[in-house]
């Protein structure tokens, strides 16, 4: 896919092109079909957005950073996340950047999610 | 709220400029290099490039929307040749063009 991608930016743009253009920018490139019907969003997804809305509304978090730490994810695991995936790891990289969280807090706290699924 | 003072009004022509900097970008990359026509002044905002780091962003950035031929933007556009495309861009990657 990226590769078919470069090749659609080469033709475009033509032989001058030597210029970078960052992966998620993707205007005028083939996108493949787009998938009309409704669907539900799981419960994960909707606690994405709700502390999306509650950390903008705290002056935690801009939408100008969400958007910078989405862009800045390398090219394949842009393409391979979902929509809220992207969310949630950009969100989780600016309260890291704002130090509103730590990695260590976020590594020990993660690591007592899982101790407490596994004993389910 | 501080902010530039616009350069440019409806009706002139000017042309993206041609740079690919890091960072939170707003120009769209297929509009770089290319010139249009203002079509209206939409007001001045904080500029989103220094919001992604989380600074004020000020003096506020004039921000435009800018009439390019579909044509000049894609070489295989299939459309009538009266077909235009609108992008809405910040003053400081705009330059006065002939």
């Amino acid at each position: 896919m990226p590769l078919a991608r470069g090749a659609a930016v080469a033709d475009n743009m033509g032989a001058e092109e030597s210029r970078m253009r960052q992966h998620h920018d993707m205007g005028g490139l083939p996108g493949g079909p787009v998938a009309r019907q409704e669907h539900d969003y799981a419960l994960w997804e909707k606690r994405v957005d709700a502390l999306m809305v509650l950390l903008s509304q705290r002056q935690l978090l801009r939408v100008d950073e969400l958007r910078r730490n989405i862009e800045a994810l390398a090219p394949d695991a842009y393409d391979k996340m979902s929509y809220y995936e992207r969310w949630i790891s950009a969100i989780t990289h600016t309260l890291l950047q704002r130090g509103v969280v730590t990695s260590d807090e976020l590594g020990r706290a993660m690591a007592a999610v899982e101790a407490r699924e596994a004993g389910r | 709220m501080s902010a530039v003072e616009p350069r440019f009004a409806p009706g002139a022509r000017v042309r993206v400029r041609r740079a690919d900097p890091p960072g939170h970008i707003r120009t769209p990359w297929y509009i770089r290099g290319h010139s249009g026509e203002i079509e209206r002044v939409c007001g001045a905002f904080p500029n989103p490039e220094e919001l992604a780091y989380n600074r004020p962003g000020l003096p506020a950035q004039p921000l435009y929307r800018v009439r390019f031929r579909q044509r000049e933007l894609w070489p295989d556009y299939a459309g009538a040749a009266a077909d235009t495309i609108e992008v809405e861009i910040y003053q400081h990657w705009l330059e006065p063009a002939r």
